[in-house]
Formats: structure tokens, sequence, C-alpha cells
């Protein structure tokens, strides 16, 4: 099993390095199959691992010695049990088939070659997130991850907005990983080991506070990972990058991060109900509020990255109040359907010349069928209807949130399903159905590569199908992970469901019903509530006005007052002092035998000074 | 007694000889005095009982030394008064005044005088000369050869930069001293 | 009674009227005429410390300096000489080429 694990982790950094070798020539088709390949060969491997540990043991190995220095010890060491496992199957398949869609997708881009080398790279850094067995390699696939997707979302660091875009993500990735790293360190100073098992074994006895501590840090960095409030700027600014990229790493796998982390350390927050409730409420919160955003925003990557924030929010709520198989569930129903739907949207993209604006799409249905489809079962599944992938493990996370009692917390998520299933079919209905706006802006959008198409197929068949594997999910991963059963009486079971798909429902049937006859009235658009919501509740605006403008000012007085008078002056000065001090003492060096006598004079003089003072025969 | 009053005598002259050598502005009295102060040099030697040396100093400053120079004052037509501007004339005399003043102070200081001992003693009853002859030609036989060889090594190159002929291979770069000369002046 | 430090004191005073004329001297001639005092200068010296302490050394020492100033003298004059039919003058200052 060994070679498996090896397999599947490797062959995306050997793909990378080779696509790296040929980074700045023009396009060569070889490099975008040759990482397609590696990939598929890694996918089997992930498969294999994963029928491997879902009927026997969590393979894990120790490749190499790390840091070794006093009492700190981190190997290289992998692990591949069922939540990994999981994981790796969910970042492989859908890296799989983003590789051999972007094939298509970045066909006429002149930087083809160094995409697949990024992208690669990306599968490498995730996969040692997943697989590592210590916090030390979790943190640098973490790392890895970061890095990677800052150069994907500036992939065309020629325009200004993407590599503000790049920018703003790893600036913002960079102020979480700071709380993430401090709770790596709070982990080693007071367990001694970054190893998850030497860990996770001494949390039932450790001190409660340091636990809160520990979690509360971890858990900023699982914050800005996976963009939860008050981070989440960052992701619907992602969007400037390719759409493969949006669809791979800010809607399957990277976001999803932090939602592994807290999973990966759930004996920890199983410790900590304090914090366990915190990450709850705020999930639930991010789950409405991006919602929220969703319902009004024009732009077509944008509301599905929304839609990403919310969905990590359900994510968040479920493994905070320690439905952690759910929220891994929900994770894996998440990446396949809203991939579909950010290829989808990739598809649409290009039949439209990349214009995002779904007000002047409309009737695309005739010239796109399959995309049609394709994005409306994700829609379906995203919406949660039966029987699609995101009706199980939606539905699992609000009989959750009900079953321990939190109400309020179940009330939000109930709302954010019909907002989910408002703004899902909104966006096709504006896309796909309708009156034809593309014409009068003068588009002619054509369907995508049939190959395209057949790589998106996979993932529209799990967006269905996936639901279905909840019974043997549940059995696999409760090997490591705690289940909780919920007993909820048949009635108020059956009522829970019908009152979810009725919202859902209802919010599909709203979105159809109003968009089919022209949308709402423009009046709508003067309230306060849109402008606000289209605004993103001004959180960008107040982010901008309140830190970035006072720190730019302190910046400026800084290098003003600080580095220019003080740091600068100083140097300055000793420099200025040494070049006067030279200018002077030049004279010296005149050639002229008599001066240069008389200074052999000044020193014998001071020589006699010294022999006299310390003079040894005293 | 005598002897006090020699080394008095002898003082007093060699200090003022030397003195107008270094302050005289006539080439010829500066080379006059500095040949008297020679010879009363060589009275210190022989009232410090090395004869030899005193012989030596004779010989070889006021007979050689001074005639190369008197020599050379006249090929230079320096025997006339000499033009000098002297540059800060108060320093010169404070630095060589400030270096007597220490030294002074550092040879009336007691010196300790415990750990020195003769390596080469004076033998009693054998004259100065010979007491010389015996240490030159034993101990110091490898510095007398080299000594001799650097007086024919000088004589040589003497010969050469001095001789008429020879200059034609010296003035070989004067063109390119010359021009960087110029460059200096501008 | 004349001891060492009247000798000392003697030559230390040559010298420094040795050192007035090699700080004051402009003539390259009269720049060597102040070396030799300084040179003899030092001979007394010697030439004192070997008698008081019984030692043939100091003589030693002052006999090879008088070598090496006979050699000084004859390689310093030919070079003068040298010097002298190219610029025709034994002034220090015109030697100076560089501007400090």
């Amino acid at each position: 099993m060994e070679a498996y694990l090896y397999t599947a982790l490797f062959a995306p950094l050997v793909g990378s390095l080779f696509a790296a070798l040929f980074a700045d020539r023009p396009k060569n088709l070889v490099t975008g199959i040759a990482t397609s390949t590696l990939l598929f060969v890694s996918w089997i491997s992930s498969v294999v691992l994963l029928i491997h540990v879902a009927h026997g043991e969590a393979v894990h190995v120790r490749m190499m010695d790390w840091i070794q220095a006093g009492g700190l010890s981190i190997p290289f060491g992998f692990v591949v049990d069922q939540v990994s496992a999981t994981m790796m199957f969910v970042v492989t398949t859908v890296s799989t088939i983003v590789h051999i869609y972007s094939i298509g997708y970045m066909d006429h881009d002149r930087s083809f070659n160094r995409f697949f080398a990024w992208l690669s790279a990306f599968v490498f850094s995730m996969m040692v997130l997943v697989m590592s067995d210590n916090f030390a390699g979790l943190f640098i696939g973490w790392e890895g991850v970061g890095l990677c997707s800052w150069a994907l979302i500036g992939f065309w660091y020629e325009r200004d907005s993407a590599s503000w875009a790049a920018s703003e993500a790893f600036i913002m990735n960079r102020i979480a990983d700071l709380g993430m790293l401090i709770g790596i360190f709070l982990v080693y100073w007071n367990f001694g080991s970054l190893q998850y098992d030497v860990v996770f074994a001494q949390a039932a006895g450790m001190d409660s506070t340091i636990l809160m501590m520990v979690t509360a840090f971890l858990f900023i960095g699982a914050m800005g990972k996976s963009a939860q409030f008050p981070l989440h700027t960052w992701l619907a600014d992602a969007m400037e990058g390719p759409t493969p990229v949006s669809a791979l790493i800010h809607a399957a796998t990277m976001v999803t991060a932090g939602v592994y982390l807290v999973i990966r350390a759930n004996p920890l927050y199983g410790e900590v109900p304090e914090v366990s409730l915190f990450v709850a409420s705020l999930g639930a919160f991010v789950a409405i509020f991006a919602a929220s955003m969703a319902l009004v925003n024009r732009d077509l990557k944008r509301i599905i990255a929304y839609s990403t924030l919310s969905q990590l929010g359900y994510m968040f709520v479920a493994a905070g109040l320690g439905a952690y198989w759910i929220a891994l569930f929900h994770l894996m129903t998440h990446a396949f359907f809203k991939a579909l739907l950010f290829l989808g949207a990739g598809n649409v993209m290009h039949a439209m010349d990349d214009e995002l604006d779904i007000f002047k799409m409309g009737g695309l249905a005739k010239k796109m069928k399959w995309t049609m489809i394709m994005m409306v079962i994700a829609s379906l599944a995203l919406a949660g209807i039966y029987p699609f992938a995101g009706f199980f493990s939606k539905d699992k996370i609000l009989e959750a949130a009900f079953a321990t009692d939190h109400y309020i917390l179940w009330t939000t998520l109930w709302v954010t399903a019909g907002l989910t299933a408002f703004y899902s079919f909104r966006l096709i209905m504006l896309v796909f159905f309708g009156e034809e706006r593309y014409k009068i802006f003068g588009y002619h959008p054509h369907e995508a590569y049939k190959y395209m198409l057949w790589a998106m197929a996979p993932l529209a068949v799990l967006s269905v199908i996936a639901g279905f594997f909840e019974h043997d999910f549940l059995h696999m991963v409760s090997a490591i992970l705690p289940v909780e059963e919920y007993h909820l009486s048949g009635g108020t079971f059956w009522t829970l469901v019908a009152v979810t798909l009725g919202i859902a429902v209802t919010g599909i049937a709203v979105a159809v019903v109003v968009y089919s006859r022209g949308g709402f009235s423009k009046k709508l658009e003067d309230t306060f509530v849109y402008k606000l919501l289209f605004n993103q509740y001004y959180i960008p605006k107040i982010y901008d006005e309140y830190i970035c403008k006072p720190y730019a000012e302190l910046s400026k007085i800084f290098w003003k007052d600080l580095d220019l008078k003080v740091v600068d002056a100083t140097v300055d000065f000793i420099a200025g002092t040494i070049y006067k001090s030279g200018m002077v003492s030049r004279v010296v060096q005149s050639g002229n035998l008599s001066n240069m006598l008389r200074w052999m004079g000044v020193g014998l003089l001071v020589l006699l000074i010294a022999a006299i003072f310390y003079s040894p025969m005293r | 007694m005598f002897e006090a009053i020699a080394f008095y005598l002898f003082s007093a002259v060699t200090i003022v000889m030397f003195t107008i050598t270094v302050m005289s502005k006539n080439a010829l009295y500066s080379m006059s005095a500095l040949a008297a102060g020679m010879i009363m040099i060589s009275g210190f030697f022989f009232l410090l009982g090395a004869d030899f040396l005193g012989v030596v100093q004779i010989i070889v400053y006021t007979g050689a030394v001074m005639a190369l120079y008197a020599f050379g004052m006249m090929f230079f037509n320096t025997t006339r008064l000499v033009e000098e501007k002297v540059r800060a004339p108060k320093l010169v005399f404070l630095l060589s005044g400030l270096s007597a003043l220490l030294l002074v102070i550092a040879f009336t200081a007691p010196i300790v005088s415990d750990h020195i001992e003769a390596i080469y003693p004076v033998v009693d009853g054998v004259e100065n000369p010979q007491a010389i002859g015996i240490v030159l030609f034993t101990k110091y036989l490898v510095p007398f050869e080299v000594a001799a060889v650097m007086l024919l090594v000088a004589m040589i190159a003497g010969i050469i930069l001095a001789g008429k002929k020879m200059d034609e291979s010296l003035t070989l770069k004067v063109d390119a001293d010359d021009e960087f000369q110029k460059k200096g002046s501008k | 009674m004349i001891t060492l430090s009247h000798y000392l004191i003697v030559s230390a005073i040559l010298f420094c009227i040795g050192l007035v004329g090699v700080y004051r001297r402009k003539n390259l001639l009269l720049l060597l005429f102040s070396t030799e005092i300084l040179l003899n200068a030092v001979n007394i010296g010697f030439a004192a410390v070997s008698k008081f302490y019984g030692d043939l050394t100091g003589q030693l020492f002052a006999f090879f300096i008088i070598a090496v100033a006979a050699s000084e003298v004859a390689v310093g004059l030919g070079l003068f000489i040298v010097w002298y039919k190219r610029r025709g003058t034994l002034d220090v200052d015109s030697m100076q080429s560089m501007h400090g």
C-alpha cells in the first residue's frame, strides 16, 4: 500500500515539475496531457487506498526525518486513514477532471504550460496537507496551497485587478496563518509533539483553558483558509483567476482545508464545547450572510463564490455541533456539485467571451444544452433537492442542528436553504432562459468542446448519486470519527425533511416564476436592503476605509518620518561622516615628501608616548 | 674630571654644529658644520673607549662621505644660498621639541638594568680594536660579509646611476613620466 | 661623574636636531645631511650602552650603521644625480605629483 501512497502523493509533483520545464515556452499540449495523466494515476492510487482503508487498517508511513532538534522531532510522515482517504479521493477526482477540462478551457492562453505547472503543484500541496500525520506537515501543505492559490488567482498578472486579488487572498491568508502558527506552537508547547496521534491521545487530560486557546487559534487559521467572516472578502475577489482554478481551489478543495482541519482535530474540539459552539454559530452566520449577498449579485462567478462561502458555513455548523462525519460528507458532495457548477460557468464564460454579468445573458439554453443540463443538476444538488447529493448532506446538517436543540442555528440554516435555492435558480433562469439579451451586446455563444463536456460528466453523475453512499460512508468513517445517533421520532424526522424540502422548492419556484416574467421591478434596486446586499454589506469599503487607509497613512508616516528622517538619516549620516573624513584626510596623501616626513614624526611621537606610558620597564 | 669636561665640551660643540647644519641657509656652511659635528662625535667614541669606532667614524664620515657630499654639491650647484619655503615652522619645532622632551624623560627615568646581561663582554687586557676584530670575525662574520656585499652593491648602483652613458636606458621612461607630470600640474 | 643617562640625553638631543632638519629641509641634499645626523645620534647611544654594560654588541651595531650610511650616501647621491638631470632641481616639492 505504501507504493500507492507515494504514487498518489508524488505523481502531481512530477507532473508539475515536468510542466514547469516548459513554463516560458509557447503552448505545448504535452504538458496538459502529461499532468492530466499523472493526476489520473494519482486518482487510481487514491481509489485503491480508499478501498483499502474502507475495509482495513489505516496506512501510516514515515518517509524520513525532517527536523530533529533537541526534544523536537518532526518526521515527514504520511497517514492515510478514513478521513484523509476521503479527502484524497475528492481532491484527485476534482483535480483530474479540472485538469482535463482546462486543456480545453486554457486552449488559447499563451501561458498554457505555466498554468498546468501551478495547477499540479497545487494538487501536490493539497495532498501533503491532507496526508500529513502531523501539524507541521499540515502547515507545509497549508502554505503550499496558499502559494499556489496566489499564483493562480494572479495567473493573468497583467491585469491589475487579478494581481490585486491575488495579493489580497495571500495577505488575508497570512493573517490567519499567524493564528494557525500560534496554535501549532501552543500544541507543541503543551503536548510536546506535533504528531496527531500523540497529541490527540493526550487531549482528554489537558487543561481546558489550554485546549480552548489551541482550538481557537487553529480555528483562526481555518477561518482564513475557508474564508469565514471576517476574513471572507478574498474569496469573492479570487474569482479573478481562471475558472478551472475557481472550481478546483476556491470551491472544491483548498477552501475546505479549514473544515478538514477542524475535522482532523476533532478530539481537541470535542473537549471544548464553547469553541465548538462558536464554530457552529459563526458557520451559521456566514451561511446566511453569504447567501444574502448572493441574492443580488450580478456577477456569474461571484454568485457561485458566495454560495461556496455559504456552504462552508454549513460545514462548520456540522463540525461545530460535533457531527464531524456530516461535515466531511457535505464537504465531499459539495466539492462535486460546486466544481460542476464552476465548470459550467466556465463554459458560459467561454461562450460569452468572458462576460460575467448575468443580466447580459439569457436564453443560452438553446445554444448550450448540455452545459445547461449539468448546471441545473448542480444547482438542484446545491439547493438540496431529492435525490441529488446535496439533499442528503444538507438535510443531515439540519437534522443535527435540530436534534441537538440548537433551534436558532436550525432556523438560520433553514432560511439559508431557501435563499440558496432561490439564488441558484435565479442564476439558472437569468443565464439559460428568458429573453436572449446577449444579442443586444453582440455575442455569439457556442457550446464548449465535446471532451470538456465529457470531462464534466463524472461530476454530474457524482452530484446525482453521491448522496446514496451515505450509509457506506458513515460506516467507513465511524472507525475514527465520533458518530452520534440522533433520536428523533419518525414523525419529527419526516416533518423536518418535508419542511426543508419545502423551502428549497419554494425558493426554486419563486425564482423560476419571477425571472421567467422578467424579474423584479427596478424599484427594488433603490431600496436600502438591496444596496446593502449589493455592496456586500459595505464590508470591503469598511476594510478599505478603516484598515487599509489608516494603515497606508501609518506606513506613510513611518516612511517619511521614521524611515527617511531617522533610519535613512542615520545611515546617511554615517556614510556622510566617513565620506567627509575621507575628504578631509585625503590631504594627508599629498605625495609631498616633507609632509609625509612630518606625519612620520607624528607617528613617532605617538609611539614614544605609548612606549613611556606602557613601558615594560616600570 | 677630565672625562666630564671633555663630555660637556664635545656635547656643546656637536649640538651647535648640528644646529648650524639644519638651520643654515648656506649649503656650504651646512656641510662644513656637519663635518665638524662628525669629528666631535668621534670624540665621544674615544671617550667611551671605542677607539676603533672612532677611527672608522673619522675615516668613513669625515673622509669618504663628506667628500662625496662635496662633489655632490658641486654637481648640483648648491654651493650658494639654498632657497627653501618652510611651511609651518612652528610645527617643526613643536614636533621635534616634544620628541626630545619625551626621549629625555624616558632616559632620565631610572633604568632597571638587572636583567641586562652582556652577551659579548669586553675582555680585560685586550685592546678595543682587537676585541672588535675577535667578535666581528667570529660571531658577526655573516653580517660583516653581508655588509661588504651591500657596500659593493651600493658602489655599483652609484656608478650606474651617476654614470654618463648609462642614463640612456633610464631616460626611456622620461616621456611618460613627463606627461604624468604635466597632468599632475594642471 | 658622567653616566649612561648623560650620553643618552645627548644622543636624544642630537637626534631631535636631526628631526628638525628632516622636517624643515626642502633640498634633498640637505635632507640627506639631516639623516646623517640622525644616524650619528643613534651611534652615540649604541656606543654608550656598549660601554656601560660592557658588551661589544653596541659598538658592532654602530659599526654596521656606519656601513649602511655609507651605502645610503652612495646610492642616494646617484639617484639625486638622475633626478637632477631630469628636473634641474632638488626641491622636494617638485616631486609632488599627487594633489591630495
